[in-house]
């Protein structure tokens, strides 16, 4: 069986207001891997890997982005609703 | 002295997998939120299943069927006489979701992974992306104890202080102002809670590591809303699955007597007709 040991495991936090990115990475067999996950609840709204951690956290981060761009619409609409 | 957990038996630690991960009465099982993960790397001798196919009916909104669940069950390699060791992503959400359905049909001996996927990758811990060719066992599962589970109508009937309610969303999920998590699908008509349900968020039963916090810790964050062992609990969420996690604790780390999950949640009660529902911060 081919078995490896992940290394250079990294996790740090990115804000995305009203949200946080919560962007995790590692490196496994000469590739870096990446997911993004939405802090609360933790859920993986994006994943990538690359060559570099770079390359890996940029594609997946954007990826997030996107998704939470449609969220933070809504939350907008719903907050400004139960405000009034 | 520190007290321990209820039941310590369902808690193995990563070193201890480490030790034993080629005992053949053990069977390694990982289940993730994030269905890809499995594939890109896990616990060498481990299968997958996916909670989305193999833990959840394909027709119905119902969990997996006791002919399904067997068959997934003797497909991975394990019979009635063996330790599951359960784990998973994000601090062994649905790890938790599996150990619920093993429990509700019957299994004696599953364990969880205490920390999971994270502290296994986190620790440099040996993984592997093949997937394990295991024999096929037979498995005979009980019938489904319907005791840990909760249903609409058990909600709708809540109405004394013997009951307790907890509602394990995020804090905007549970005021109403955000209708699902960041960045996923919205499944419900309305924001909200139930009534009565006090908010204490699944992730706060795990420290930075995805370690269950200590017991007094544990009962630090249940006791002083009232949600004490001599009531009848009733843990919920969105689908049911971060609930499962606060079920685990409650039942086997906390060693409370009466809780169940209701996997309906807020999909089910937040897309009710004519139901209760309140918003804001207060229960």
């Amino acid at each position: 069986m081919n078995v490896d040991h992940p290394s250079a495991y990294q996790e740090r936090r990115e804000s995305v207001p009203p949200f946080q990115m919560h962007i995790t990475s590692y490196k496994l067999h000469e590739i870096y891997y990446c997911w993004v996950d939405d802090v609360d609840p933790g859920a993986v709204i994006a994943r990538s890997k690359g060559d570099t951690r770079q390359d890996a956290e940029e594609k997946a981060v954007k990826k997030a982005k996107e998704r939470l761009d449609y969220s933070r619409t809504r939350y907008e609409q719903t907050s400004k609703k139960s405000d009034a | 002295m520190a007290n321990t957990y209820a039941h310590p038996e369902v808690l193995v630690d990563t070193e201890w997998v480490s030790q034993h991960r080629t005992d053949p009465h053990i069977r390694i099982v990982e289940v993730d939120v994030d269905t890809q993960a499995y594939k890109e790397a896990h616990i060498p001798g481990a299968v997958g299943w996916n909670w989305q196919t193999q833990l959840s009916d394909q027709v119905r909104r119902d969990l997996v069927s006791k002919q399904d669940l067997e068959k997934l069950l003797g497909n991975s390699g394990i019979d009635n006489t063996t330790t599951i060791l359960l784990y998973g992503d994000n601090n062994n959400w649905f790890a938790a979701w599996a150990f619920w359905q093993l429990k509700i049909y019957g299994h004696n001996d599953v364990r969880i992974i205490n920390g999971g996927r994270k502290k296994w990758i986190k620790e440099g811990r040996e993984v592997t992306a093949e997937i394990p060719n295991v024999p096929k066992k037979t498995y005979k599962a009980t019938d489904p104890d319907h005791s840990l589970r909760a249903y609409m109508k058990d909600v709708s009937n809540i109405s004394d202080d013997t009951f307790s309610l907890v509602d394990v969303r995020s804090a905007d999920e549970y005021s109403g102002k955000l209708l699902s998590p960041p960045g996923l699908q919205e499944t419900c008509q309305r924001g909200g809670h139930v009534p009565g349900a006090f908010n204490i968020p699944w992730g706060k039963n795990v420290v930075e590591d995805g370690t269950f916090k200590s017991f007094d810790d544990l009962r630090t964050l249940y006791e002083p809303l009232g949600i004490t062992s001599n009531k009848n609990v009733v843990a919920y969420c969105r689908i049911g699955e971060r609930s499962s996690l606060t079920w685990f604790v409650l039942k086997y780390l906390l060693g409370y007597a009466n809780v169940k999950n209701y996997d309906g949640s807020w999909t089910e009660w937040g897309n009710l007709v004519n139901a209760p529902v309140v918003q804001g911060e207060k229960p």
